[in-house]
């Protein structure tokens, strides 16, 4: 009796979740300690700290998975409704840190709505193309396209250019899998490139400098230019096998900029070189190769459009973070998915995931 | 439509998700790839050059630091300066055993203990891989001897730094500041005004003084070196450089020259002078008595010059012209007149009697004259010249506490003048509303709290609450001496960039033009100017001018003298007895210069304070110097360099 109460206890939590995605994230998670250890200078608060918000992320995604997505769907227009609200009421009452006015007090303290955004964007659109799956003409595409816009406008006005682009990144991938027509998408990328030069005019003076950086980081390299240049020697330094675990001299001699959060994998790449990248490469291919046949396999319209979106949306933050840190991108605040210390990205990724599992849960019966 | 016509058929839909799903998956592998293609670029092409970048932890790229702007008077004569010496500096990180090293080099050049209590309090200030001077301002012999035993010391080097360096010590320091060691106050203030990049590597910063208000002219911009390092941290060559951009040169108004004669007059009395030219606003001269030098303070000031410095009860940190509140005495009244010709409290052409003392009506306390017997009677420009009590005490009582503190504000009495020093004081031009706010709180009755008809008597004469700064004083007088164009007072007339060579003119038209009409002005002048003529307090000093000249003497009261008492100044202890007052502008038709002088605990402001403008103006006016203090003059530019007693710069 025993024995089988642990064995239908631990398949009444194992059910809801995807082994195979469980077991890719297990893998980046510990590659994750590795690092922080190092990175935070063998400190065991950070660890802690990790440990206690890993398991909140784990339990939220287990919640979300075992939750049917037909359910869940039913939270999409409040919930963007409520974002948005929640963006204006940055506008008007948020608090103003380093000229960016994102966050607004409620009282327990802090949120941040165009994290909300993140994903009640895609759930909305997917949500709203489902609705009207069999009738799907233009015009929705239109509506579709201000449902983006409108959250995409205010966080851009905070001004977040990196939370920005994700939120309506997110929305775009919806409408792609929806079927958006290629000649809009190529159309709209041209248009896209030749709006840079407005773009660039209404831009802020420093996110100017970084991308100005990041053209030739030795335009300043003492200022803007010497986070790039710091990160970039230490992942070049690290070659092909890395220089050992806490043995990274850039690391440890506090060169690298944010090195437990947003720079965490010039750490990494420091300590574990070409070798170690190709595992951490190996494991995201294999979360958003599972995500796709997840999207794949998803029986609603609904599942398909969100499930997509979410896959999509994991790979932008994977591809921006990496490519930022290796000098290739500009440097805007995106976290590495489960590499990154802090909460924050770590919940609201693992509420993403939490969905796709529920989604994919649906098919395999 | 077409598309809308597709998605309603199930299979033409999958298809479609399936081929949308495979370009996405396509998209992310390439996007991968590229990343994969990064990474092996710099780790596997690029490794060597990034691991010799990284290699033996050195700092690959290493600030060059800018020279600091110069700060020169308004002949162009240097007052803060830089000179080029040697530090013996060592890098923790690269050495072994530091006290081991530290004992060697004893043995090559003298290490005093202390320099070790010195590189103790920096090495706890750093970071191990920053380099921690050990020896400053070595001689050109001992950075020899050095450089020819380096090789047995690694991260030991010997670094060719800029000196700052005041050659007129304290005769400008309460103008200049000075800079000092970057502490960690200072590091945070960097930090949130995002100027670390601009600092690192930098060892000083302005903490006082013009030194401390144009910090950001004065630092100017950091070059950069991209050096390849040995793994003993040695450099091998030079990848790449930017030149720095050197700090900017502050040209003052100041005049050292006056500046050195003003002190001289001074002697060793203490006080303060401020002197303006009141057709710019610039500051001539600044001096506050006694003064410091602070080149002690450059490198960090030992404990016992602090200590001394600090305890003195002449307090010569103190910056009495801009900080030093005293009552205006007599001085006051000029700007009493004013406000009471403009309130309409009285015409130029009325005469009225100058008595011997005042009495409130129904009361029996009398407020006496200086001149026992009175003047007998006194039109406003002639009790301005005898200096009559009692005709200023009826003169505020007339006119009321509500009309007296508005006119006199207009001076730029009572609120900060915006001279470009930090720290000045604001004085009090008192009101009611001053009134019940000084005295708020649970310690007073409400019956201190309210204004006593007797409180604007005494300020009539330039007692009583009215306290201000020798520069407010001055800052009015060349205001009156203007008639009434006013500007902001400063030290620096002109920055010139150090990369263009563009100047930028500080303050360069009035801010404010004062409301009041211009027969009053010439009145109150031609009362200032009877001051130095025969019947005036200052009439012996008054002779022989060359110019014409237009002052005002005042007394200001330290304690208060008990009534029906005699003031005695040979019974009161030095700290005690009155000080020493003098206002003047000069020539009065087209004024070139306004002075406030006060002289601490000297008594009467026509022994003291007013001696000391006259030969000043003299000086300033004709060049004529008096005979007692030519010889005590400092050459100019100095000659001595001071290289072992000035401090270092960076």
């Amino acid at each position: 009796m025993q024995v089988s109460l642990a064995k239908r206890l631990t398949h009444a939590i194992m059910d809801p979740l995807d082994g195979w995605l469980l077991a890719l994230l297990a893998g980046v998670f510990v590659l994750s300690m590795i690092a922080l250890f190092s990175a935070s200078n063998q400190s065991w608060a950070k660890i802690d700290n990790k440990l206690v918000y890993t398991a909140l992320s784990l339990l939220i995604m287990w919640l979300l998975a075992r939750l049917s997505p037909q359910t869940v769907m039913h939270l999409a227009l409040p919930l963007y409704a409520a974002g948005v609200l929640l963006l204006v009421g940055v506008e008007l009452f948020g608090i103003t840190v380093n000229g960016s006015t994102r966050w607004l007090n409620v009282g327990i303290g802090r949120i941040q709505p165009s994290e909300i955004m993140k994903i009640a964007l895609p759930m909305m659109l997917a949500w709203y193309f489902q609705k009207y799956e069999t009738t799907l003409n233009w015009r929705h595409y239109v509506v579709a396209a201000v449902l983006i816009v409108i959250p995409g406008l205010l966080i851009l006005k905070q001004p977040d250019l990196g939370t920005a682009t994700l939120v309506m990144g997110a929305g775009f991938f919806a409408l792609f899998f929806a079927g958006l027509s290629w000649k809009i998408i190529i159309g709209g990328g041209v248009a896209f490139l030749a709006s840079l030069p407005v773009v660039w005019n209404l831009m802020h003076d420093y996110q100017r400098k970084r991308v100005l950086t990041l053209i030739d980081p030795m335009e300043d390299p003492l200022g803007a230019g010497y986070h790039i240049i710091q990160s970039m020697i230490a992942i070049g330094s690290g070659g092909v096998w890395g220089k050992g675990w806490l043995a990274g001299s850039q690391t440890h001699l506090d060169y690298i900029p944010e090195r437990t959060t947003d720079f965490i994998f010039a750490v990494y790449s420091e300590e574990f070189g070409l070798a170690g990248n190709l595992l951490l490469l190996a494991l995201y291919l294999g979360i958003i190769s599972r995500c796709l046949l997840i999207t794949a396999r998803a029986p609603t319209l609904y599942g398909r459009l969100l499930a997509g979106a979410i896959t999509l949306s994991f790979f932008v933050y994977v591809f921006v973070n990496m490519g930022m840190v290796a000098g290739i991108l500009p440097v805007v605040g995106v976290p590495l998915p489960f590499m990154s210390y802090g909460g924050t990205a770590t919940v609201s990724l693992a509420i993403g995931l939490g969905m796709l599992m529920g989604i994919g849960k649906l098919q395999r019966r | 439509m077409k598309q809308a016509a597709r998605l309603k058929d199930p299979h033409t839909e999958e298809r479609q998700l399936y081929w949308r799903l495979l370009v996405a998956y396509l998209f992310m592998v390439l996007m991968l790839l590229l990343l994969v293609a990064r990474f092996v670029w710099l780790q596997v092409f690029q490794y060597e050059h990034f691991a010799t970048l990284a290699q033996n932890n050195s700092i690959s790229l290493v600030p060059v630091q800018p020279n600091r702007g110069l700060i020169v008077d308004r002949n162009g004569i240097e007052l803060a300066r830089n000179y080029a010496s040697y530090t013996l500096e060592l890098t923790p990180d690269k050495i072994d055993n530091l006290d081991a090293t530290i004992k060697a080099l004893g043995q090559v050049v003298p290490i005093t203990p202390r320099d070790l209590k010195r590189f103790q309090k920096f090495l706890s200030e750093s970071k191990d891989f920053e380099p921690v001077p050990l020896r400053l301002k070595m001689d050109d012999v001992e950075a020899a001897r050095l450089a020819a035993n380096l090789w047995r010391f690694p991260g030991v080097e010997v670094k060719a730094r800029l000196y700052r360096d005041y050659p007129y010590k304290e005769l400008t320091s309460h103008v200049l500041g000075y800079i000092g060691r970057i502490g960690p106050r200072e590091k945070d203030r960097l930090a949130a005004d995002e100027k670390t990049a601009n600092y690192r590597g930098a060892t000083h910063i302005g903490k006082l003084g013009l030194e401390a208000v144009y910090e950001d002219d004065l630092h100017g911009q950091n070059g950069f070196e991209e050096i390849e390092t040995d793994s003993a941290g040695r450099a091998v060559r030079s990848l790449r450089r930017t030149a720095p951009v050197h700090g900017n040169t502050l040209q003052l108004a100041l005049d050292i020259h006056l500046q050195d004669v003003a002190d001289k007059l001074f002697g060793a009395r203490r006080g303060a002078l401020v002197a303006i030219d009141p057709g710019s606003g610039g500051v001539l001269a600044l001096l506050s008595k006694p003064s410091f030098d602070p080149n002690l303070f450059i490198d960090g000031i030992d404990s016992q010059s602090w200590q001394s410095l600090n305890e003195d009860w002449q307090r010569p940190l103190i910056n009495r012209a801009i900080r030093g509140m005293y009552p205006p005495g007599s001085t006051f009244k000029p700007f009493m007149g004013m406000a009471a010709l403009e309130a309409g409290a009285i015409t130029p052409s009325e005469i009225r009697p100058a008595p011997g003392y005042f009495t409130l009506p129904g009361s029996s306390h009398q407020f006496r004259d200086s001149n026992p017997r009175g003047n007998g009677s006194a039109n406003l420009a002639k009790a301005i010249a005898v200096s009559s009590d009692t005709f200023f005490y009826k003169l505020a009582w007339d006119m009321g506490i509500d009309r007296i503190h508005p006119l006199l504000a207009q001076f730029g009495l009572g609120s900060r003048t915006g001279i470009d020093l930090d720290g000045e004081a604001v004085g009090v031009l008192p009101s009611k509303e001053w009134k019940a706010r000084r005295f708020a709180g649970t310690r007073y009755r409400d019956e201190h709290r309210r204004w006593l008809p007797a409180d604007v008597v005494s300020i009539g004469i330039g007692q009583g609450f009215n306290t201000y700064t020798p520069l407010q004083m001055a800052n009015a007088t060349a205001i009156l001496a203007n008639d009434g164009k006013a500007f902001h007072p400063h030290l620096v007339q002109k920055v010139t960039d150090a990369r263009n060579g563009k100047t930028r003119l500080i303050e360069a038209a009035p801010y404010r033009q004062l409301p009041f009409k211009q027969p009053h002005y010439d009145y109150i002048k031609q009362g200032m100017r009877a001051v130095m003529q025969p019947g005036g307090t200052g009439w012996r000093l008054g002779q022989g001018l060359q110019y014409s000249m237009a002052g005002k003497t005042g007394t200001a009261q330290v304690v208060q003298i008990k009534q029906g008492a005699k003031y005695n100044a040979g019974a009161l202890a030095e700290q005690h007895r009155d000080h020493s007052w003098f206002i003047a502008f000069a020539p009065v038709e087209q004024p070139k210069i306004a002075v406030a002088v006060i002289v601490e605990n000297a008594g009467f402001g026509a022994t003291a304070a007013a001696p000391i403008a006259r030969a000043l103006f003299d000086y300033y006016l004709t060049g004529k110097l008096p005979d007692d203090i030519r010889g005590q003059l400092e050459t100019f530019p100095p000659s001595a360099t001071g290289k072992q007693d000035a401090s270092v710069a960076r």
